[in-house]
């Protein structure tokens, strides 16, 4: 996408040579702390090497020469060296503790939005309910996320907000950021959760928008396609499905790839012959550990969606498996993107739904363009951005 | 004006020598002799640390590039696992205590052997147990949890987490022995004369460190069958499955785990005490502060686990408090700095091999040291935790200070150890490669953390690449000078000159019988006197070595009494 790019680019410029961009509220505080603590350190660490190298000189054994050996202790130099660094550790302390606070109180107004992290995926949930594989907020609101892990330890950590928190399974950690600079950063999981630890990063994945940006990507985000197969994909990229499974034939990343293996038969791990229908895909989502496909036996990782998904979204992910055997489709997902053109051409898209966002799209266009201070391009480009992810 | 007083202790056969005085391979096996142990153990940790050292160069390869060279990402995971199980359990934690100290502690104190010379086999026995039961238990289905085993992972995960955890079960048994051998030691059989603050620094640093052996180990071996209970029975302490907590993993494993880096490092800078003072001539400035740091960092060791968990979701007021603990460790470590500095001020410095690893370590530790204050603030801390910053941090401190020390040590205590001298000229060039290539390998590592990058990644993205390139060119020099390091000593084993028994000028006992010592160390008690006092050295030739020069006792006064004043 070229208006990706931008952000992208904007972001290279304003990293410096120790520190991604400086994103949020914190980044401030602590570059300068950084700094500061640096540069003691250069002093000391200067002074001692200096010292080092000048006895190993001035003192070395050489012919002629007789070292004094009284000098053996002082107890003055003792406390300067003492009490010099004690009082320099507590000023460390102190202004470690001050920006701490800071990154641990949320001001009263923010936006919440619940985070849910698993092998090997992240999911957030906004406050309209919408549910996406990427953070997408407003420039200069407070963002506060309520984190849950399904399975391990995980860590939410976006090096442009200078924020990290470990998600602990069994308990719901809370952090705040409040983003200062439009653009894409990273999100990376920093805490080690297995295989695909390293792949459990969004790239370009946490999308800072100016306000209308980010409520017209909102309201569409919230929107499902009505088109059973058209959902069924928008449901496998939102719930976590891709991290396991892939789209591609024969492609094992955990679990079984999706691609042509509606309707085959296979062996369980029992050794009976099963067949993979609607009643099969229905059981695995809700009880998955019941009947497991033969060499997926450690897949034994994948959740029960049980209460988590509606009848008819099972229908919807049921035909999109069933899509999955044609050649045409599969091409079309196989970059990670059903887009409009796509979708009409294979007969998937829904026209309404298609007409809806032509006219929402025009809609926005017109509001921002009244509005001359917000940028309508960013507006009109994520709306289009969130349509391609549908 | 002076007359040559050559210990009576260089006079016995050389066939009492301790490497020759029985043969066979059960004079090995089953020997008593802390000397013969010693140099097993110092064969064994330095295998693990081939191994583990083998391991580091194949992560550093793999990193070259963003995407997949050569290791898929489950390979990568057991790979990393293995890298630091074996070099914390099998390598960093004996290295000194159990290699070095087990050769010098009793010589030190002129003393026979330890207190308990059959549990000091025994504890070698638990270590190569241990040792083959972990490494096999690794290597047989692909250990992945992380040397930390942190869980839900480690307890839902198919590797053999049980096993593994028995290794280490075992090990410990293996390290509290040690260090329960070395306190009843030196507490009881230090010669007459040699009071507490009599005793050699690096005597100090052992017995700190064994206090902390037997104090913190046992907590890990209960922190591991717990484990172990949760996996297999499921009882339902650390598993949030079964309502458990893993923060409460966190709290048990690095209430020892903490306390282990000080076991890791405290030796090295025990060695780093004696080094100094013996290659500048001058006796040690300031021994009590460094005797008394030395237990000062062991006690606070104890305050401080809390610090590897920032950012794990404890309370505030539990963060704040570790974080002031934290500091207070940095201290000590400061002031034996100082005064290591201070010690060479007006002595005689002299650049042999074992000083340039000293002042080598000297620069890395404080590095390591110094880039602490970054992790223990909190606010720093906060977007540091967990990325390479930490990487590099941890090997300032390991490598740089302990791997460091270590060699200077073996170095050092390498003629009295096996008799043979080595090459001068290539061991401080292997000093200088190994200096060049860590600094190579983790000074760009801080940089990556900085900008981002997280630790225990098999792929990155692609801006990281440059600086995990420069970071792999070094890994492979540091390798190399290892190498080197390695066929100097090969060398001096097959060429080396013969060492007298004093080749660099050392006061402490060790110095005091021929290289290598006799099986019995002395043939009669030596004479205690300040383990730090060169004055009465002096320097013959290189096949004699230093050797006491004692001025004659004046036999009448000098002066005469001044008459009473009438």
């Amino acid at each position: 996408m070229s208006l990706q790019a931008i952000p992208m680019i904007l972001a290279d410029k304003n990293a410096t040579f120790w520190f991604p961009p400086k994103a949020s509220t914190f980044a401030e505080e602590t570059d300068a702390f950084f700094m500061y603590i640096f540069w003691i350190s250069v002093v000391f660490f200067v002074l001692i090497v200096a010292a080092m190298c000048w006895f190993c000189i001035q003192y070395r054994r050489r012919p002629g020469y007789k070292g004094d050996s009284r000098a053996l202790h002082n107890n003055a130099l003792e406390i300067t060296w003492t009490v010099i660094p004690t009082l320099i550790v507590i000023w460390i302390f102190a202004r470690g503790v001050y920006g701490y606070m800071d990154m641990m109180t949320p001001p009263p107004d923010t936006i919440d939005i619940n985070v849910t992290a698993r092998k090997w995926d992240w999911t957030f949930q906004y406050p309209n309910g919408a549910i996406h594989p990427e953070l997408h907020i407003p420039v200069d609101r407070a963002i506060r996320l309520r984190m849950r892990s399904e399975d391990v330890l995980h860590a939410f950590y976006v090096p442009a907000f200078r924020a990290k928190s470990d998600v602990v399974p069994g308990r719901v950690t809370v952090m705040w950021f409040q983003p200062i600079l439009e653009g894409s950063y990273d999100l990376f999981c920093a805490e080690y959760c297995g295989d695909q630890h390293s792949e459990m990063i969004k790239r370009q994945g946490v999308v800072v928008h100016d306000q209308a940006g980010y409520e017209a990507w909102l309201a569409e985000a919230a929107k499902p396609p009505t088109h059973p197969v058209a959902h069924g994909y928008w449901l496998y990229g939102r719930l976590g499905c891709k991290s396991c499974h892939s789209v591609e034939v024969d492609k094992k990343i955990v679990g079984p790839s999706f691609a042509k293996t509606y309707g085959e038969s296979f062996k369980n791990t029992k050794g009976e012959t099963l067949q993979f229908d609607e009643e099969y895909v229905r059981r695995s989502v809700l009880y998955p550990q019941e009947q497991m496909r033969e060499g997926y036996q450690n897949a034994s990782q994948m959740p029960s969606f049980q209460g988590k998904l509606k009848e008819n979204e099972i229908i919807a992910l049921t035909a999109f498996l069933q899509a999955m055997k044609d050649d045409a489709f599969l091409e079309a997902v196989q970059d990670g993107d059903l887009s409009q053109d796509e979708a009409q051409a294979l007969g998937y898209a829904d026209e309404e739904e298609a007409a809806e966002e032509d006219a929402s799209e025009e809609g926005t266009g017109d509001t921002t363009a009244g509005d001359a201070t917000t940028g309508d391009e960013a507006a009109a480009d994520t709306s289009g951005d969130a349509g391609d992810n549908n | 004006m002076s007359a040559t007083a050559t210990s009576a202790n260089y006079s016995q056969p050389d066939s009492d020598n301790f490497l020759i005085n029985s043969k066979g391979f059960l004079s090995w096996a089953l020997t008593l002799d802390h000397k013969r142990i010693g140099l097993m153990y110092l064969i064994g940790v330095m295998s693990a640390f081939f191994v583990a050292g083998i391991l580091a160069l194949v992560i550093r390869a793999e990193l070259m590039t963003p995407g997949k060279m050569f290791l898929t990402n489950q390979q990568y995971n057991q790979v990393f696992t293995l890298h630091g199980a074996i070099m914390v359990f099998l390598f960093i934690i004996p290295s000194v205590p159990a290699a070095l100290g087990n050769f010098l502690v009793p010589i030190m104190l002129g003393a026979k052997d330890v207190a308990f010379p059959r549990l000091n086999l025994g504890s070698f026995y638990l270590w190569v147990t241990g040792a083959i039961f972990f490494l096999s238990a690794m290597l047989w289905t692909g250990l992945d949890t992380g040397w930390t085993f942190y869980t839900p992972y480690s307890t839902t995960t198919s590797g053999p987490v049980v096993a593994a955890t028995m290794g280490v079960f075992i090990l410990g048994f293996s390290s509290i022995f040690t260090g329960l051998n070395f306190i009843v030691t030196i507490n009881t059989m230090r010669p007459p004369g040699m009071s507490w603050f009599k005793m050699p620094l690096f005597l100090w640093a052992t017995y700190a460190t064994s206090i902390i052996q037997v104090l913190a180990t046992p907590v890990l071996g209960i922190t591991v069958l717990l484990l172990a209970a949760e996996r297999v029975l499921k009882i339902g302490i650390f598993d949030p499955q079964f309502n458990g907590d893993p923060v409460t993993y966190q709290h048990f494993f690095w209430f020892y785990s903490h306390p282990a880096v000080y076991i890791m490092i405290l030796p090295g800078m025990g060695i780093i005490s004696e080094l100094m003072s013996v290659h500048s001539h001058k006796s040690i400035f300031g021994y009590r502060f460094i005797a008394y740091s030395s237990i000062a960092i062991a006690l606070f060791g104890f305050l401080v686990w809390g610090h590897h968990m920032f950012t794990s979701g404890m309370a505030n007021v539990t963060t704040i408090i570790f974080s002031a603990l934290t500091f207070t460790v940095s201290i000590p470590s400061a002031i034996k700095v100082f005064n290591w500095l201070a010690t060479m001020y007006k002595g005689t410095v002299q650049l042999n091999t074992p000083m340039c690893y000293s002042l080598s370590f000297i620069f890395l530790f404080t590095i390591g040291g110094l880039t602490g204050l970054w992790l223990g603030a909190l606010s720093t801390d906060r977007p540091l935790h967990d990325t390479y910053f930490v990487v590099a941090h941890f090997h300032y401190v390991m490598v740089g200070g302990t791997l460091v020390g270590f060699l200077g040590g073996v170095f050092h205590w390498w003629p009295k150890m096996t008799g043979k001298m080595f090459s001068e000229f290539w061991g401080k060039i292997s000093c200088l490669l190994i200096f060049i290539g860590f600094n190579a390998t983790f000074l760009p590592q801080f940089v990556l953390g900085s900008r981002g990058m997280p630790r225990r990644y098999a792929r990155y993205v692609e801006e990281f690449q440059e600086l995990h390139q420069w970071s792999t060119y070094g890994a492979f020099l540091l390798g190399f000078g290892l190498f080197v390091a390695l066929g100097v000593v090969i060398h001096s084993l097959m060429r080396g000159r013969k060492a007298p028994p004093n080749p660099w000028g050392g006061a402490t006992l060790e110095w005091q019988c021929t290289s290598p010592p006799p099986y019995y160390n002395f043939l009669n008690p030596p004479a205690v006197n300040d383990p730090y006092d060169y004055l009465p050295l002096e320097y013959r030739d290189e096949e004699r070595g230093w050797e006491y020069v004692r001025p004659e006792a004046p036999s009448v006064p000098t002066s005469e009494p001044e008459p009473a004043k009438s």
